[in-house]
């Protein structure tokens, strides 16, 4: 006999606590950029792209975007499935949703390693 | 039969005046609302809109310049900044809010009101700030 489960507990725990980690992520990334922006500020051309140019700054931001990509994702899948009723629209919202993140995500990359 | 009368308002349709102006939500379901509204925000436009920014900044002096001295100088533009400033910062204090729930942490009903009132001033306090800063 086959005992599978198909409701119950845990399913979407994992978008759940990926909010939430990436959410540390991201204010970590936050506080930090803040406290230089506001210490080091303001920047001149030269002092601004150093700073966005050093390895260590393009893999914090890169991973800032992508943390913002997975979080944003769970939370407007979020909004779709509360208040977005039809499937076909809900889904066309979502697909939508996908491209314009991971648009953002190549944006981010393009902008950093130029 | 005095139910009779209650329940043919049954059930009951909610109108957005209704869920905008009847409706009083406690102040903890205020942040949430504002959290929600806000993430949405920062997501279209305004994610699209720094990104743009930090790349027209990277690209060139002229760029930076232009930016710096002309783009961001307009009154829109410090407007959005403001709308930028308030939705990060409310979406950032709530969502620390948030995590401290998930790990119990003020969930008594008082702790929760007054965190929530919290939430909001901070928020709007940083934005007064920036703003301040900004102009």
């Amino acid at each position: 006999m086959v005992n599978r489960v198909i409701v119950g507990a845990h399913y979407g725990m994992g978008s759940w606590l990926a909010q939430r980690v990436t959410a540390v992520i991201m204010a970590v990334y936050t506080l930090v950029l803040g406290f230089v922006l506001i210490e080091e500020g303001p920047f001149d051309y030269a002092e601004w792209q150093e700073l966005f140019a050093g390895g260590w700054m393009r893999v914090a931001t890169l991973l800032f975007a992508a943390s913002l990509a997975w979080h944003a994702w769970v939370g407007m899948r979020d909004i779709w499935m509360d208040y977005v009723k039809p499937d076909a629209l809900r889904l066309a919202l979502q697909v939508l949703t996908v491209l314009l993140l991971a648009g953002y995500l190549g944006w981010a990359v393009q902008v950093l390693w130029r | 039969m005095a139910n009779a009368a209650l329940k043919r308002r049954r059930p009951k349709y909610l109108s957005l005046a209704a869920l905008l102006f009847q409706i009083r939500l406690p102040l903890p379901g205020k942040v949430s609302i504002l959290h929600r509204i806000s993430g949405a925000l920062l997501v279209f436009p305004l994610a699209a809109w720094l990104l743009y920014l930090l790349d027209q900044s990277l690209v060139s002096e002229e760029g930076f310049n232009h930016i710096r001295d002309h783009y961001l100088q307009s009154p829109l533009a410090k407007a959005g900044l403001l709308v930028f400033i308030w939705a990060y910062c409310h979406h950032f204090c709530a969502g620390i809010r948030f995590l401290l729930l998930d790990i119990n942490q003020g969930i008594e009903l008082q702790a929760a009101r007054a965190s929530a009132a919290l939430v909001l001033v901070v928020s709007l306090a940083l934005t007064a700030y920036f703003g301040y800063r900004l102009w």
